[in-house]
Formats: structure tokens, C-alpha cells, sequence
């Protein structure tokens, strides 16, 4: 039986249901409840009504009914969202995960074509069986849709040598606001016909409009691949040696930094030998042909001890590097263990300032008393500061937030920005005009009205 | 509940692509997060405890895969299980479930006699006569259900069986006590000989005492939380009476439950000291490797083997089981993809929710198919009874075997 919603007309529900199938059709207030959060702290709201659409042809048709009644759409994939970015107040929410499919691996384009709910790590399995290789690999990608990394234009540990979710997305299909389905880019390589759409799109949170087929580039599949750890007893000197590596023209594909607090959340649930003693470690991986991954080795090796590293281990094989690079995927929910709520940051800045980003993080975690976890993507500047707290305790969320403002201010100031990958959402939302100024808002707004003048698509979001 | 264990959870979604309900539905409620979430909300005063919520909850299997998963320690599935017993406490057993586990779980004999006229259902040839003319088509589904689950049962349980000495062969090595679970002394008595043969073997007194009872996870299962802690004093009692170095068992699901009675009589020392020594039959022969394969003879098979939930995630034992397959000289281990997602059985939900133990249980034999394997080993009762219906049903030139009947066999092999 369906129990309907006590924030949308039963009416309008049903004329939903009919849509997509009462079985894919949520309006229950169990339902609606859990599908108030996503991965992000703090921030709940519960939706109107939850879709499960199983067709583009279905997306379409939801959005022309909507943007009919006026009411608001959000997408939503699996839920990891850290700005609260797929939250929906009252409006309908639609759920992805049903359309799975990858449609197509073109071997001769080097491009692969994917509905917006397959998950990231299962495109990643279905092209390297065929020695292709696609890079985004955010944290959570083993559960991430390639929707949402596109809607949040996602990062990961391979940004620093291969870049970000933006530098794969050749074309897209997307479901304009009243419905209507707009085709961007697409296999070619070099596309100059009118404003470039793409970049547009990518990265905007479900504002703009709603994908429903993704084209991606694919890349050959790196021959070979070297892991290595170093630990370091002072913290300063991991954030110099960062610096130095890229300084001396290697490139690794991933260069991962984990402090101290860190560090032990992590072997607490992975058990991979991580040493319990130092200030910081890096994880450290360099892929491409193997003589030269063989060189950049021993140069990374060099540079790491130069810097007073006390033990340098490289993965003896396959199955070690997966595990070192797998417990750093953990590393944010790991840090839970030690206290229920943590309130994570991605603050960016130019790589040269890591070390300096990370004194500052220091100062304001010591200043307002309150402990920060601090690991990222060192290499690309993206740090993942995150503060250690309890929902249950108002004035330590009230200092964590004092600290983090502060944080963000450190970031412009060296040139950096608000969010490297996560978003701006609801949760940055108020940093936003600190960072592009009132004429970034004025132009975001305008591209916004543009193409949403009813304002139903991911209302309330970015600015 | 302690409130603290559901605000750990930090909706990350990590347990996600572990839970295999949230792969079938791709809904929130039916997911670890969700479920956690449920039960927040509910002691929040957010939610009622509604049909609907109860509902919800009761699509978890209890397999734990999210545990496994989880990266701040939150247990989605035992949490879900707790709050199942904590809600009986308040509302008391119902009548069938008091007969069940006050009056017959807790009593071998009682146990082994109601299972009498089964025995008889199948002998006589009644049991043919009934599923060619499909009668069960016409009385309720779970009864249809748990007799297509029913394989054949032994004429004696094992217990009624077994000495309760087995002497060691040769040297003796150590002592160790018998847990031998309801299902296995009932329905597969073979894999349990194999066990104790093994033991032996090693050069171990197994002493398996007549008068232990049930281990209490039916208990727990059915939210009976006093009938289980009756249980573990009771075995607790019974196995301190010998000095035993290890209390071994060759069901998975008997031993997460033995492993916890430590927790359940928190306070009780001998019930520490109890758990302490309980071990999977495949942790005490891991020892053994070495002496293990000078008795083990050729076996020139293809193998896999399912992770059962209560060893993998529940006791996180993985290792073991693999590495002593791949002591059997001339077998060809092939790793079952996704090896250790739940086969569907999860106690008697197979038979409670027949609909969604059927779609995992497909995904399971589709991944059984691909492996090419021709012997599927596992070691636990629940998975034994699923997958040998899955396999009769698809897969039919598929033997299935426990971990230590491969092992046996490979003892007495005459090299095929």
C-alpha cells in the first residue's frame, strides 16, 4: 500500500508513479527519512518523493511534469555527497542506481559511453580487462556513480599526474529542465562548433541539468606500476619532500600524504603495517613504462631520504600496493572511530604551499581546541583537513567551524580555493562569494537563469 | 541500545556495495546506512515503530559484509540484531517461537525426535509420491519452501552416534572438545565424522560431549536473548568439566556464536575463558600443515570455496580455509568471484524471505558457474542446505562438500 507524503499532493505522486512504476516510487516517511542524508555532516532534510527511474526516456518525462508544477528536482546516485549536494527540502528526489549500464567500450575512439549510475570502480573493471585506463578515482568510487562525479566534476588520488573527472568528459547527454535532452560534445577529439558546453556542465551540481549518457576519454593502461611508503618523524619534512619531488620534474600518479591521528585510525581498521610512531607518511605511487617508473623510483627514494624520511619501503607486489592504496581510501570514514561526527574539508591550494597550508591547519587546530585529521592528495595541493568532533557537543562543532573559516581564508589568500573536489553545495555555499566575488556570482546566476529560469533543478545549491 | 554505536555511523557509504540486499534493490532502507539510520530515527522519536519500519529491518540478513566494510567500526547487522532482541524483551516471545526455542532448540532429544516422522516422510517413500503430485502447492509457501530445502536426512543424528572419546592416532598432541552443532549431527553427519577423523589424525583426543547442547544462535535469531545466555552456561558448565586445549567446531555459525559468549555474560569469567579457546576446525588444522600434508593424497579436481558470512565477517577467518585446499596435492584452487557475499540462507531467512534469498542465491551460482570449479566447498550448515538446492536445481554436475570432507577424501584417495 502506499502511504503518500506529507509534503507533496497525492495527486502528483501518482501522476510520478505512473512515470516510473509504483515499486520505484518512495513516499513513505521511513523512506523519506534516510533519504535526508548523504555522506555529508550535519546537514539532513527530507524529501518529497524518491524516484528510482530505470530510462533516460523516464528522466525526461519527470522533469517535463516538474517543471510543469514547479517543483524541484535533485539527482541523486548512490548518496556520497560531502556538500550536500544531492539533499532535497520537500522536492522530488531521483535516485540514478536502475540505470547501470555501460552501453558502449569504443576501442578504435578510446571512449567509453555510460549511463549516469554506473559506478565508477565498474567502468574502471570493464576497461582495464581491455588494457585501457580511466583515471578519476575518487575515494568512495568503489559505491560513487559516474553521475555524480561528473555533477561534482569529482578528483582522487590519480589527479596529480592525470587530472580530474573534467579532463575525461568528451560529450554528454542532458535533460534540460523542461525536459528537453541537449547533446554536447561527443568522440571527437577537437570540437570548436559554439560556446563549450561540457566544461559547463561538469561540475554543476545538478543545477543545470540532469545527465543521462556519459562519454568519456580512455587512455592506455600504464604498463607498469611502483608503490612506495615513506615515514616521516616530522611532519614539515613530508610536506617539503612533496614539494621537491614535483620540483624535480617526476610526476607521480598519486602522491598521498596521512598525518599522525590519521595514520592510526587507518591501521586501526586495515591492519597493513602502517608504523604507529612518525608524524607523517606519504604514499607514493608512479606508473608508465617500467624503465622509467624504475627511475622516478629511485629519484622519489632519493628525494624522501634527503628529507630526513626514517624507513622508505616500496610494495613488493601487486597485492601490498592495492592494500597500502586501498586503507587510504579509508582514511576519512576511519577517522569516525575516534569520534562519531567528522566535519571534512578540501581546501586547495597551489602545490607549492602544502607545507605552508599545513602549519596553518595546525595553528587553528591548536587555537580553537579541536583535533584535525589531516591527510589528501598532498601532490595536487587538495589537503583533506578534517576535525574530529561530536554532533552532541554544540560549542566544539561552533570552534570546529571557527577553525575551518579560518582555514578557507588561509586558502584564498595563497591563491587557492574552497573546494578541490567535494563541491560547493549547501555546505560552502557561504564561502562561495569570498572566493569568486560578486561578479562570479553575478555570471553564475546569469548562466543559471539561463538555463533553469524556474529555478526547479538541485534548488538552493552553490550559491 | 547504546546510542553512541548509531551515531558512529558516519553514512559514508562504504558498506553499500557490500550489502546484498542494497545490490538487489539499490534502495536506502534496505541498506547497512539505512537500517542504521531506521533505528537512530526510531530512538531519536523521529520515526514509530511502525509495520513498515519493522518491515525494513527485517530485509537484513544479518551476513555482516557491512561490518567487514566498515571503516569506523559500526556494525550495521548486529545492530539491526540487537534491536530485534531488545524489542522481544518488551513484547515476549510468540507461541511458536516459544515452543521452538524454549521447548525444543535448547533439548537434542527432544530435537532429534521431532525430526521422527521427517525421517519417516522420507523413507517411505511419501516424500516422492508428494513433491510428484506438488501438494505442498497447496498449504503455505514456507512449508513448501523448507521442504524443498530438505536434503536427506541420516537414519541417526551423529550425536546419538559418536563415542564420546575419540582417542588420538598415535602420539597424543593435545585434547580438544567437540562442539558439534544441531544441524551438522542431524543433517550432515558425514562432514562431522570427517571432522573429528581429521583431528584425530593430528594426533588429538576429541572428546565430544553427549550432553551439549544447542550453541543459542537460533536464540539470538529469534530475538530470544535469556534463551541464549541459558545456552552458553549450559555448554560452558559441560565443556569446563574437561581440560581441553581448544573447543573446536566445524559449523561457521556455531562458532561466531560460541566466540560471543564472552560478551553476552559480560562479567562471567569462565565464559571468557570459554570463548578464548573456540576455534574454526580450519584455524586448528591450519596449524598442522606440515604433519596435514604428509597424510593428504592426490585429488585431481577443480575447487572453490564460499566464504560463509559467520566465518569470513563474522569471525574473520579467510585464510585458513583457501591455504588448506591448496595442500591437497593435484587440486586446482579457482577463487569464486565475490567470494564472500552471502549465499541468501542467513539462518532461516531463505525460508522468511524467499523471494530475495532466491535473487542472491542466483547471483552466488552465477559466479559458482563462471569459476568453472567442479567441487564447491564451504563450511557451515545454513550455506551447505542453500547452495545444495541451488545446485540440484541449476548446476547439477556440481558436488558440494565442507571443507573437511574434501580434506578427508583426499586422505582416503584412490587417486581417480
Amino acid at each position: 500500500m502506499v502511504e503518500w507524503s506529507p509534503f507533496m499532493q497525492p495527486a502528483f505522486i501518482k501522476e510520478l508513479q505512473a512515470i516510473v512504476g509504483e515499486q520505484y516510487t518512495l513516499s513513505d516517511r521511513e523512506s523519506l527519512a534516510v533519504y535526508g542524508y548523504d555522506s555529508t555532516p550535519e546537514l539532513e532534510s527530507s524529501p518529497g518523493v524518491v524516484l528510482l527511474p530505470g530510462t533516460g526516456e523516464e528522466i525526461s518525462r519527470i522533469m517535463r511534469l516538474c517543471h510543469g508544477a514547479g517543483i524541484s528536482v535533485t539527482p541523486r546516485g548512490s548518496g556520497t555527497n560531502l556538500s550536500g549536494g544531492s539533499l532535497s527540502a520537500g522536492g522530488v528526489v531521483v535516485q540514478t542506481s536502475r540505470l547501470n549500464r555501460i552501453i558502449e567500450v569504443d576501442e578504435e575512439n578510446l571512449t567509453a559511453m555510460v549511463e549516469p549510475g554506473v559506478i565508477t570502480s565498474a567502468l574502471h573493471r570493464e576497461v582495464e580487462a581491455r588494457g585501457l585506463f580511466y583515471p578519476p578515482d575518487p575515494g568512495s568510487m568503489n559505491i560513487s556513480t559516474m553521475g555524480g562525479n561528473v555533477a561534482e566534476n569529482s578528483g582522487g588520488l590519480r589527479g596529480l599526474k592525470y587530472g580530474v573527472t573534467a579532463d575525461y568528459v568528451m560529450g554528454l547527454e542532458t535533460v534540460l529542465a523542461d525536459g528537453d535532452l541537449l547533446r554536447t560534445g561527443g568522440k571527437v577529439v577537437k570540437d570548436v562548433a559554439g560556446y563549450s558546453l561540457n566544461p559547463l556542465l561538469v561540475s554543476s551540481e545538478g543545477t543545470l541539468g540532469f545527465f543521462t549518457g556519459i562519454t568519456v576519454k580512455l587512455i592506455p593502461k600504464p604498463k607498469g606500476k611502483i608503490t612506495m611508503l615513506a615515514h616521516f618523524p616530522v611532519l614539515q619534512d613530508a610536506a617539503l619532500a612533496v614539494s621537491a619531488i614535483i620540483a624535480a620534474k617526476v610526476i607521480p600518479a598519486t602522491l598521498e600524504f596521512l598525518d599522525k591521528v590519521t595514520i592510526k585510525c587507518v591501521e586501526d581498521y586495515a591492519h597493513v603495517g602502517l608504523p604507529l610512531d612518525v608524524d607523517a607518511v606519504l604514499l607514493i605511487e608512479v606508473d608508465g613504462h617500467p624503465v622509467v617508473i624504475a627511475e622516478e623510483a629511485a629519484a622519489v627514494a632519493e628525494i624522501c631520504k634527503k628529507h630526513r624520511c626514517s624507513f622508505f619501503q616500496t610494495a613488493k607486489d601487486a597485492d601490498e600496493a592495492l592494500k597500502l592504496a586501498t586503507a587510504r581510501r579509508t582514511a576519512l570514514s576511519a577517522l569516525a572511530r575516534l569520534k562519531p561526527t567528522t566535519i571534512l574539508e578540501d581546501a586547495t591550494v597551489p602545490r607549492s604551499c602544502i607545507a605552508a597550508m599545513l602549519q596553518v591547519i595546525q595553528a587553528s587546530a591548536k587555537k580553537h581546541n579541536v583535533t584535525i585529521g589531516t591527510f589528501g592528495h598532498a601532490g595536487d595541493g587538495n589537503l583533506h583537513p578534517t576535525c574530529l568532533t561530536d554532533e552532541r557537543d554544540q560549542d566544539e562543532i561552533r570552534r570546529a567551524h571557527a577553525a575551518f573559516a579560518e582555514i578557507f581564508d588561509a586558502a584564498i589568500a595563497m591563491g587557492g580555493t574552497i573546494t578541490g573536489e567535494h563541491g560547493v553545495g549547501l555546505a560552502k555555499k557561504k564561502y562561495l562569494p569570498k572566493l569568486v566575488g560578486e561578479s562570479g556570482i553575478r555570471v553564475m546566476r546569469g548562466i543559471k537563469q539561463a538555463f533553469d529560469p524556474k529555478g526547479i533543478l538541485n534548488p538552493g545549491k552553490i550559491f | 541500545m547504546d546510542y553512541v554505536k548509531l551515531i558512529n555511523c558516519m553514512r559514508c557509504g562504504m558498506c553499500l556495495p557490500h550489502c546484498p540486499t542494497y545490490k538487489e534493490t539499490f534502495l536506502e532502507t534496505a541498506s547497512p546506512r539505512g537500517r542504521v539510520a531506521l533505528i537512530r530515527k526510531l530512538q531519536e522519536g523521529e520515526l514509530d515503530q511502525s509495520e513498515r519500519l519493522l518491515e525494513y529491518l527485517s530485509l537484513c540478513l544479518d551476513c555482516q559484509a557491512c561490518a567487514s566494510a566498515c571503516p569506523c567500526g559500526v556494525n550495521a547487522g548486529e545492530l539491526v540484531a540487537e534491536f530485534t532482541c531488545e524489542r522481544k524483551s518488551d513484547t515476549g516471545l510468540g507461541f511458536m517461537e516459544d515452543l521452538i526455542l524454549r521447548k525444543l532448540v535448547p533439548h537434542p532429544d527432544r530435537l532429534e525426535t521431532s525430526l521422527a516422522p521427517l525421517r519417516l516422510y522420507q523413507n517411505s517413500g511419501l516424500q516422492k509420491l508428494v513433491r510428484t503430485l506438488g501438494v505442498l502447492k497447496m498449504f503455505p509457501k514456507p512449508l513448501d519452501r523448507m521442504e524443498g530445502l530438505l536434503p536427506p536426512l541420516p537414519a541417526r543424528s551423529l550425536r546419538q552416534e559418536i563415542r564420546e572419546v575419540t582417542p588420538a592416532v598415535g602420539v597424543e598432541r593435545g585434547k580438544v572438545g567437540f562442539f558439534l552443532g544441531c544441524v551438522m549431527s542431524l543433517i550432515f553427519s558425514d562432514a562431522s565424522r570427517a571432522t573429528i577423523r581429521l583431528l584425530s589424525a593430528l594426533g588429538y583426543t576429541v572428546i565430544t560431549p553427549k550432553n551439549q547442547v544447542c550453541c543459542g544462535a537460533p536464540n539470538m535469531l529469534g530475538g530470544d536473548l535469556a534463551g541464549l545466555k541459558d545456552a552458553a552456561r549450559t555448554n560452558i558448565d559441560i565443556f569446563g568439566g574437561y581440560d581441553v586445549d581448544f573447543i573446536v567446531t566445524d559449523c561457521g555459525g556455531c562458532g561466531a556464536e560460541l566466540k560471543k559468549y564472552g560478551h553476552h555474560l559480560d562479567g562471567y569469567a569462565q565464559a571468557e575463558e570459554f570463548s578464548a579457546k573456540v576455534r574454526d576446525i580450519s584455524q586448528v588444522l591450519a596449524l598442522h600443515a606440515k604433519e596435514l600434508c604428509t597424510l593428504l593424497k592426490p585429488l585431481d579436481k577443480t575447487v572453490t570455496y564460499h566464504d560463509p558470512c559467520h566465518i569470513a565477517h563474522c569471525q574473520g577467518i579467510r585464510k585458513e580455509p583457501r591455504d588448506l585446499l591448496k595442500l591437497i596435492p593435484g587440486l586446482i584452487y579457482q577463487e569464486l568471484e565475490t567470494a564472500d557475499a552471502c549465499c541468501g540462507s542467513a539462518g532461516t531467512y531463505n525460508i522468511a524471505k524467499p523471494e530475495m534469498s532466491d535473487r542472491i542465491l542466483q547471483r552466488k551460482l552465477d559466479t559458482v558457474r563462471a569459476s568453472g570449479a567442479e567441487i564447491l566447498v564451504t563450511s557451515n550448515p545454513g550455506c551447505l542446505l542453500q547452495l545444495k538446492k541451488g545446485l540440484a536445481d541449476q548446476l547439477p554436475g556440481i558436488r558440494l562438500m565442507h571443507l573437511t570432507e574434501v580434506l578427508s577424501e583426499s586422505m582416503n584417495s584412490h587417486a581417480e
